[in-house]
C-alpha cells in the first residue's frame, strides 16, 4: 500500500496552514510590536494582568478538583451498574452536553440572581436575598456544571474495565472502602484520571463567556483579557497574542504533567 | 447501584445537571418575560421564535456550515488516515503530534490564530470573512477527529485484505473501494457524526472567524445574552432538548433491545454448557 | 453510507433553495403600498428616490449599540423592514457592546459594517485615523432636518464625516424598592448602603467620566494627579460593585436584581417603562453629554446604499419612531416637532441649552497618551497591578518545569528497559 502514503499529502498541506502557520503568526505577534519591530515588551506588559493569570489558573485548578471528587464516585456506580443501566445513564450523561454551553450557562444566570429562582425559594422560606450571582464561586460552578461530563466519561471508560473480581478479591481480603480506593480504585484509574483533568482543565482556565455571564466583569479571565484584546474594550492583538501563548505554555505544561500515559491514539474518547 | 447511599448520590448528580435545563424549558411557557415570576401558560414565545428571522438565518447557517465542514472534514481525515497507516514511524508521529495540536489547544488560541491567518488573507487575496473562513476553521478542528475515529479502523483490518482482493481479480482501485472501504466505513461514519456535533456546538472558534455577515446559532444566542435576553431563546433550548432526547432515547433504546438480545443469548448458552 | 448521502443530497436542496431566494427578480417598488403598508404618511415623507439601487443585490451591514433602533416591536415600526421594502435592500443589522469595541472590531479587519453609530469622542479618533470617509451630502438631503445646534459641532468640525443620529445625558438610575432617599448625586454609586447592589460602567471612558464629574474634574482632563485620584476613586468604589456591565443593565435592573447604576437617559427611560418601580435622575454635580452619529468606515463597500440609510434615518417619521422606541433624544428638528408635548418639555430628555451648557459636557477626543494612561488605570482597577518581571520568571520556570518532566520521564522509561 506504498501509493496510499501519497493519500496524506492534502492533509499535510492543511496541517500546515491552518496548524503550524496561524501558531506561528501567534509567536510572531507576541514578539512584535505594532510597527513590526521585535521586542519583549508585550511578555513584560503582561505582568499587568499577573492578578488574572493566577486567578485563571486558581479557578481552573478549583473547577478541576471539584469535577474530581464529584465525578469519581458517580462514575464509580455506573461502572457496577448492569449494562442497561450504565447505557441509560451515560445517555443521560451526555443529554445536557447537547445543549449549547451558553444555554446552560445562560440557564444558571436565570437560577443565580438577586431576583432568580433559588432567592426567591429561599425568600418565600423567609431567607436570602444572597449575592449569589457575580462572584468567583459562580464562575466555577458554571465550569463546574459546563465541563464535568468531560470528567466522568473517561473515569467511567477505566472504571469499567476494572474486574468486579478484583475488587471483591480486596475486600474479601479486608480491604476496607478507603484502602479499597486507595490501592485499587485509584491506581487503576490513573488513565482516567489524567485525561479527565486535562479535559477540563483547559476549556476552564481558557474559557471567557463563563466568566462574563456569571461572574458580571468583576472576576475577568485570562480568555475575557485576550478577547479584549482582538475584538473588546482594548484592541492590542500583539498584548493578546502574549498572553495567548503563555496560556499554550500553561496548557503545555498541565500536558506533560498529566499525559504520561497518553500516546496520541488514547485521546480519542 | 446497589446500596441506597449511591442511588441518593445519583438523584443529586443528575438532579444538578437537569434543575437548571428544566427551569429554562417551565420558563419558556411563561406568560411574561419574567424570568423568575410565573405569570401564566403561552406558547406565544414559540410563535415568536419561528417568526425571528435572525434566529432562523443562523439555525440555517449553522446546519450549512456544520455539514459542508463535516463532510470535507470527512474526506480530507479518511485520505489522511490511509496516508498515516502506510506511513514509517518517523512520518507517523510527527503527523499524528500535529493531529493532537487542535485538540488539545484551548479553542481561544485556535480562534484567535485563525482569525489572524483570515485577516491576513483578506489583506493580501480577494477574500472576506464568512462562509469560507467559518467552514475552513470548522474543518481544522473536525479532521483530528475523523483521523481518530478511522485509524483504529485501519490497525484493526486484516494487513492481507487488499491482497486478497487483488489475488480474487480484482485491480487495485477496485480492492481499495470494494475491500478497504467497507471495512473502515463504521469508523468513517462515526468521525462524520463527531465532526458534525463539534461543528453544531462549537462557539469560540466561529465566533473569531465569523466575520459580520454570517452568524451561526451560537454565535446569535451569545449576542442575545449580551442584551434583553428574550424568551424565545428559552423556547429555542426546549426545542433542541426535545429533539435531542428523543434521537439519545431512540439510540438508546435500540442498544438495548440489542444488549438485552445478547444477554438472553449468552444465559442461554450459558445453561446449555452447564447442563452438558 | 445511504444516510451519508441522503444528507448530502438533502444539503445541495437547502444550497439550491437559499440560492434561488436571493435570486429572484425584483419587482417594481410600489412606495406608497410600502408606506402605507408600515403605517407612514406619504405627506411627512420625502420625494427622495429610495428605489434606484434594488437590482444591485446589495446587502448593508449596520452596527449599532444594543437596544438602539426600532426593531422587532409589534407596536412600533420596524425600521430595518421598512428599508429593505422601500429599497430592495437587504439590511444586516449587528449590535455591539461599547465605542472601544466598535474600533478593534472595524481595526481588527473581521468586520466589514457599512454603516456605524459611534459617539462623539471616538468619531474623532476615528476621523484622525483614518477609519472613516467623506459623506456625499447630495445623496443625504435630509441632513436639512438636523437641527443646525447639531451641526458642525466640535467632533466633526467641518461637518463632513458625520450625521447626529440620536443624543443624550448620562444618568443615574434606580429602583425605588430598594433605595428609600432622593437620590441627587453621584455619591449614591459610593454609598456602603448598595454595597453589593450597584453597577457600573464597563468602559473605561464612562466609568472614568462619572469619577470626573464626581470630582468635579473637566471629563477630558489629561492630567494625571486628576486621573490617578478617579482611579483611586474607582478602586473604592469596586469594593461594593456588584458587576461592571454594558447592555445587560436592561436585564439586570428591570429584573430588580440591582439597586443603583449609572446609565444613559434613553435606556433609562425605556427600563423606567418597562418597570415602574424605577426611577432616573441627573445628578447635580455634572453629567456628560453625547451625540451619537451615523458615519461610513473607509472599509465600507457600499457607499451610496449606505448614504441612502442615513437618509432614510433622518425622515421625520422613522426618527421619530426611533427616538419614540429608544427613549433617547432626536436631534432631528421635524421628529422634534412630532412629539409628544410632554416628552418635548420633560427637561431630562429634552433640557434647555442653558443647562446644557451649564452642567454638561461632552467627550472630546484626548491625546493617545493621555488614552493610553486611562486604559492602563482601568486595567489597574479590574486587576491588580503586580511586579513587572514575575511574567517571564513564572513562564521560565514553567518551561523549565515541562523540559525537566519530559527528561525525568524518558529517563525512568530508559532505565526500565534495561
Amino acid at each position: 500500500m506504498k501509493v496510499s502514503r501519497t493519500l496524506a499529502i492534502p492533509y499535510v498541506v492543511w496541517v500546515l496552514i491552518f496548524t503550524v502557520v496561524p501558531l506561528g503568526l501567534v509567536i510572531g505577534f507576541a514578539f512584535t510590536n505594532p510597527d513590526g519591530k521585535i521586542t519583549l515588551e508585550n511578555i513584560f506588559e503582561m505582568s499587568d494582568y499577573m492578578a488574572v493569570l493566577f486567578r485563571s489558573i486558581l479557578f481552573a485548578i478549583a473547577a478541576t478538583v471539584i469535577c474530581l471528587i464529584i465525578a469519581f464516585p458517580a462514575a464509580y456506580i455506573i461502572s457496577r451498574a448492569n449494562a442497561i443501566n450504565q447505557s441509560t445513564l451515560i445517555v443521560l450523561l451526555m443529554v445536557p452536553m447537547w445543549i449549547n454551553f451558553l444555554l446552560r450557562t445562560y440557564a444558571w444566570m436565570t437560577l443565580l440572581e438577586q431576583n432568580g429562582v433559588i432567592n426567591r425559594i429561599l425568600g418565600a422560606i423567609g431567607l436570602g436575598p444572597y449575592q449569589l450571582i457575580n462572584n468567583s464561586g459562580a464562575v466555577i460552578l458554571g465550569m463546574v456544571y459546563n465541563y464535568l461530563p468531560f470528567m466522568i466519561l473517561p473515569l467511567y471508560s477505566v472504571m469499567v474495565k476494572i474486574d468486579q473480581s478484583v475488587i471483591e478479591a480486596a475486600q474479601d481480603l479486608g480491604s476496607n472502602k478507603i484502602r479499597l480506593v486507595r490501592k485499587i480504585l485509584l491506581p487503576l484509574s490513573m488513565p482516567g484520571i489524567s485525561t479527565g483533568v486535562i479535559a477540563v482543565f483547559v476549556p476552564s482556565v481558557s474559557t471567557f463567556v463563563i466568566s462574563r455571564m456569571l461572574g458580571g466583569g468583576t472576576n475577568d479571565l485570562i480568555g475575557d483579557i485576550i478577547e479584549m484584546q482582538f475584538s473588546g474594550n482594548s484592541y492590542n492583538p500583539h498584548l493578546g497574542s502574549a498572553m495567548a501563548l503563555v496560556l499554550m505554555i500553561i496548557v503545555l505544561f498541565m500536558m506533560s504533567l498529566f499525559n504520561q500515559f497518553g500516546t496520541e491514539e488514547d485521546v480519542a474518547l | 447501584m446497589k446500596s441506597i447511599s449511591s442511588k441518593v448520590y445519583m438523584y443529586i448528580l443528575y438532579a444538578f445537571l437537569y434543575l437548571p435545563i428544566l427551569v429554562l424549558i417551565v420558563f419558556s411557557f411563561n406568560q411574561s418575560k419574567s424570568r423568575a415570576n410565573w405569570t401564566g401558560f403561552t406558547l406565544h414565545w414559540y410563535a415568536d421564535l419561528f417568526r425571528d428571522e435572525r434566529i432562523l438565518t443562523s439555525l440555517l447557517n449553522t446546519v450549512i456550515v456544520a455539514l459542508a465542514a463535516s463532510v470535507l472534514a470527512t474526506v480530507l481525515g479518511t485520505m489522511a488516515a490511509l496516508g498515516i497507516h502506510s506511513m514509517g514511524k518517523f512520518g507517523k508521529s510527527v503527523l499524528m503530534g500535529a493531529t493532537y495540536i487542535p485538540v488539545i489547544n484551548p479553542e481561544i488560541i485556535m480562534g484567535i490564530s485563525l482569525m489572524i491567518l483570515f485577516r491576513f488573507f483578506v489583506a493580501h487575496f480577494n477574500f472576506q470573512f464568512g462562509f469560507a473562513t467559518l467552514i475552513l476553521a470548522h474543518i481544522s478542528f473536525d479532521v483530528p477527529y475523523v483521523i481518530y475515529n478511522v485509524l483504529p479502523k485501519l490497525r484493526a483490518m486484516n494487513p492481507n485484505l487488499v491482497e486478497a482482493a487483488q489475488d480474487l481479480g480484482c485491480n487495485p482501485r477496485q480492492a481499495f473501494f470494494k475491500a478497504v472501504i467497507p471495512e473502515i466505513m463504521p469508523g468513517i461514519f462515526s468521525g462524520f457524526l463527531m465532526a458534525l456535533t463539534y461543528s453544531v456546538d462549537d462557539f469560540v472558534v466561529s465566533y473569531f472567524t465569523s466575520g459580520t455577515t454570517v452568524e451561526t446559532l451560537s454565535v446569535t444566542i451569545e449576542s442575545m445574552t449580551r442584551v434583553k435576553v428574550s424568551p424565545k431563546i428559552n423556547a429555542l433550548s426546549a426545542i433542541i432538548f426535545v429533539v435531542i432526547t428523543a434521537i439519545l432515547i431512540i439510540k438508546n433504546v435500540l442498544e438495548n433491545r440489542r444488549l438485552r438480545r445478547d444477554m438472553a443469548l449468552s444465559r442461554a448458552a450459558l445453561k446449555e454448557a452447564r447442563g452438558k | 453510507m445511504k444516510r451519508l448521502i441522503c444528507i448530502i443530497l438533502s444539503l445541495s436542496v437547502l444550497l439550491y433553495l437559499t440560492a434561488c431566494g436571493g435570486t429572484a427578480e425584483t419587482e417594481e417598488i410600489d412606495r406608497e403600498a410600502v408606506l402605507e403598508e408600515f403605517g407612514l404618511d406619504p405627506e411627512l415623507f420625502s420625494d427622495y428616490d429610495y428605489s434606484r439601487l434594488k437590482d444591485e443585490d446589495i446587502t448593508l451591514n449596520v452596527a449599532n449599540w444594543g437596544e438602539y433602533m426600532s426593531i422587532n416591536d409589534d407596536e412600533s415600526v420596524d425600521v430595518n423592514e421598512a428599508f429593505e421594502a422601500l429599497t430592495g435592500i437587504t439590511v444586516n443589522y449587528k449590535t455591539v457592546a461599547s465605542n472601544e469595541t466598535l474600533y478593534s472590531k472595524l481595526l481588527s479587519g473581521g468586520a466589514t459594517y457599512d454603516i456605524v453609530i459611534p459617539s462623539d469622542y471616538m468619531i474623532s479618533k476615528m476621523m484622525k485615523e483614518g477609519m472613516l470617509q467623506k459623506l456625499d451630502f447630495d445623496n443625504i438631503p435630509n441632513v436639512n432636518n438636523v437641527m443646525p445646534s447639531f451641526l458642525n459641532p466640535q467632533y466633526d468640525p467641518y461637518n463632513e464625516y458625520s450625521v447626529p443620529y440620536l443624543w443624550g445625558m448620562v444618568a443615574i438610575i434606580y429602583n425605588t424598592t430598594m433605595v428609600d432617599e432622593e437620590i441627587t448625586s453621584w455619591a449614591s454609586l459610593w454609598d456602603e448602603k448598595y454595597a453589593g447592589n450597584i453597577l457600573m460602567f464597563n468602559n473605561p471612558r464612562d466609568a472614568f467620566g462619572i469619577a470626573q464629574a464626581y470630582l468635579g474634574y473637566s471629563l477630558n482632563t489629561e492630567n494625571k494627579a486628576e486621573l490617578d485620584a478617579c482611579s483611586e476613586l474607582l478602586k473604592e468604589q469596586k469594593e461594593i460593585v456588584q458587576g461592571y456591565v454594558m447592555d445587560e443593565i436592561f436585564d439586570k435592573m428591570e429584573g430588580g436584581s440591582a439597586a443603583i447604576a449609572p446609565y444613559y437617559v434613553g435606556d433609562a427611560v425605556t427600563m423606567c417603562d418597562d418597570n415602574p418601580d424605577l426611577a432616573y435622575v441627573i445628578p447635580e454635580e455634572g453629567t456628560n453629554w453625547f451625540v451619537d452619529a451615523m458615519c461610513i468606515p473607509t472599509t465600507a463597500e457600499n457607499k451610496e446604499a449606505a448614504e441612502m440609510y442615513i437618509n432614510f434615518l433622518c425622515e421625520a417619521e422613522i426618527a421619530l419612531a426611533n427616538c419614540e422606541y429608544v427613549g433617547y433624544s432626536t436631534p432631528n428638528a421635524k421628529a422634534y416637532e412630532l412629539l409628544d408635548e410632554d416628552v418635548r418639555e420633560d427637561e431630562k430628555r429634552y433640557p434647555s441649552d442653558e443647562f446644557l451648557a451649564e452642567h454638561t459636557e461632552v467627550f472630546v477626543n484626548m491625546s493617545d497618551e493621555a488614552n493610553a494612561y486611562m486604559q492602563s488605570l482601568w486595567n489597574q482597577l479590574k486587576i491588580d497591578n503586580s511586579n513587572v518581571w514575575f511574567v517571564p520568571i513564572f513562564l521560565i520556570c514553567l518551561v523549565a518545569a515541562t523540559v525537566a518532566v519530559n527528561v525525568w520521564r524518558a529517563l525512568k522509561k530508559k532505565r526500565e528497559q534495561y
